[in-house]
């Protein structure tokens, strides 16, 4: 299975930052085996990089690799939404029920 | 909100967008957000663009533009048309876009709470990045239509308003009205930026569409109030007309010059007032355009500059029908002492037509100007709009203490008024009348000073005849009455002496 490469734009450690990172963190481990890159980008520090990919919302997620690019933006709080959102259900053994 | 700093009076900062400065008392408020709210087509984009653009062309700061609806490539490119190399300024580092427009291909899902934190973070870094002094959000309610979450992006919306307050920036934000009177703008972005708000209209009006600038309110400060007309020029942008805020400062003078005409002179007691503005009107054929030959003849004898608008013959038909009066135009231009401007009424709109006329006035500097004819202008135009392009035009030129002479067709051959008469009649200085008079079956012309501003002037209705030599006044009908309107009636001799009587009795 290929690696995937995530980037997750945050805005300052905010309650809903950490809430978002440990969200995709919980999926990236329970669901893709470890096998993923996660960058996590604060557009306060980096605000070019927001610029570069037209970020407006935050946090907003960007799949990378593998393709198709996918962005999710909110706090990730439905993790069956993100996976089919990143297009990454595939890739894991479906869980039964 | 108590402190020093709140007590400061509201300063202004100059736009540089022509007209505008003058009907805002001083451009917009300093560091603060100005609400532009418009339908679509009504030059939102531009107005946003050029702000910036005068800013860093005038010396008022660079800027940063965010844009919500199209994409930077899509501005950089339209606002080449108008004279504005934003690529270069970008270069430059005097511009920057914070590209927020929508991404094609880009399916966006929304999974929890979000907020617009970088969106701010992005306007905040590109605003230091050209140590920006003006701000343009393009337009706001386009954001509504990028996510699924309107109450969110409302909310989200009062931070970005709020950040932007505190750049110390002055910023304008656009926003989309679905109609021309109405709510102020649409998705009640209104509630944002409620101090200032600024409203453009792009009225349909018998055919023809009509563009205008209206300053709502500027909380805390003045401004002028009601429509203005203003015109999207390429090269330039756009241009306000500023009419009534045009001051009545010009002095008057009681030098006298010549209309072009001796005997025309003598019933105006001496000569036309030289920052006068004449008004003659007649039928047509009644010798409107003699008289304007004349006056620029006149104007050149005395060695003056003189202008002349055609909009009724072509340059060759003037030129022709000089040269029969023996008038040489062509040479007079070649001496630079005369230019002739004809333009075709239907060219453009009446308030492109008065720009161009500033314009050629001031590079041209005349003493004297003519207009050939008023009535042709007015078919190109809505009431209104003609009068404010009179109003313009008069307070324009009564500024550079210029002698103007317009001339108005009436509708009908025998009396008669014109509309424009109606509308320009209170703002003319003088007015001259030309009439045809039928008298036995024979056809005879009348010309008559019906009024002249700060001037005692010749009361009668004077018979006049032209021919190669140009226009002769000769004597005043005696034994006719109803000349003016329209129904001239012989008199006998015997019936004005009774008459005449009859008012010395009463006396």
């Amino acid at each position: 299975m290929s690696e995937s490469v995530l980037k997750l734009f945050i805005t300052g450690h905010t309650p809903r930052s950490e809430q978002a990172i440990a969200n995709l963190r919980a999926i990236c481990e329970n669901e893709l085996g470890g096998q993923y890159e996660l960058v996590i980008i604060d557009v306060l520090e980096r605000p070019q990089l927001a610029e570069d990919e037209k970020i407006l919302a935050t946090p907003t997620l960007i799949k990378q690799l593998p393709p198709p690019l996918r962005r999710i933006i909110g706090d990730l709080s439905d993790k069956d939404k993100v996976l089919l959102g990143l297009d990454l259900l595939s890739h894991t053994e479906p869980k039964s029920k | 909100m108590t402190g020093d700093k709140q007590l400061l009076e509201i300063q202004k900062q100059e736009t540089h967008i022509a007209g505008f400065d003058l009907i805002s008392n001083g451009g917009l408020p300093a560091k603060r957000t100005t609400l532009v709210a418009g339908s679509s087509g009504s030059a939102k984009t531009v107005f946003a663009v050029q702000f910036l653009a005068e800013g860093i062309l005038n010396g008022g700061g660079n800027g940063v533009f965010v844009t919500f609806e199209e994409t930077a490539d899509d501005i950089r490119q339209n606002m080449l048309g108008l004279g504005w190399d934003i690529d270069r300024w970008e270069r430059e580092d005097k511009w920057a876009f914070v590209d927020a427009s929508p991404q094609p291909g880009n399916e966006v899902v929304e999974i929890g709470a979000y907020d617009l934190g970088a969106l701010i973070a992005r306007i905040e870094h590109a605003v230091q990045k050209v140590n920006a002094k003006r701000l343009s959000l393009d337009s706001l309610g386009a954001i509504f239509t990028q996510f699924a979450n309107a109450a969110t992006v409302r909310s989200e919306l009062f931070r970005v308003a709020s950040a932007v307050k505190i750049m110390g920036v002055t910023a304008i934000m656009t926003a989309e009205r679905t109609e021309e009177y109405g709510d102020i703008a649409r998705h009640g972005v209104e509630a944002f930026v409620s101090d200032n708000v600024i409203i453009l209209r792009n009225v349909l009006e018998e055919e023809r569409r009509r563009r205008t600038i209206e300053i709502l309110k500027f909380r805390g400060t003045t401004h002028q109030k009601g429509e203005y007309p203003f015109t999207v020029l390429p090269g330039e942008g756009m241009v306000v007309i500023p009419l009534s805020a045009i001051e009545l400062k010009h002095k008057s003078s009681n030098i006298r010059v010549t209309s072009g005409n001796s005997e025309l002179d003598k019933m105006c007691d001496g000569g036309v007032f030289r920052d006068s503005i004449i008004l003659v009107s007649g039928a047509t054929g009644n010798g409107k355009t003699l008289m304007v030959t004349e006056f620029i003849a006149g104007g050149i004898d005395n060695d003056e500059r003189c202008m002349l608008f055609a909009f009724e013959e072509s340059r060759e038909q003037l030129f022709r029908n000089a040269i029969g009066w023996g008038i040489d135009f062509e040479k007079m231009e070649e001496e630079g002492k005369l230019k002739v401007v004809c333009m075709y009424p239907e060219a453009m709109g009446l308030e492109d037509h008065l720009i161009r006329l500033k314009k050629a006035i001031d590079e041209f500097k005349p003493n004297r100007l003519a207009l050939d004819s008023l009535s042709a202008l007015e078919r190109v135009s809505t009431i209104k709009g003609f009068r404010e392009f009179v109003i313009g035009l008069t307070s324009f030129i009564k500024h550079g203490e210029v002698a103007g002479l317009f001339t108005a067709t009436t509708s009908s051959l025998m009396g008669g008024s014109s509309i424009t008469e109606a509308h320009v009649s209170t703002i003319t200085d003088s007015i001259i009348l030309l009439r045809y008079v039928e008298m036995y079956g024979e056809m005879h012309r009348g010309i008559t000073v019906l009024k002249m501003r700060g001037s005692k002037h010749d009361k009668d209705i004077r018979e006049y005849t032209i021919d190669q030599n140009g226009m002769h006044i000769g004597k005043a009908f005696r034994n006719v009455t109803g000349i003016l309107s329209g129904h001239p009636r012989n008199v006998e001799p015997e019936e004005m002496e009774r008459l005449s009587g009859l008012f010395q009795e009463a006396g």
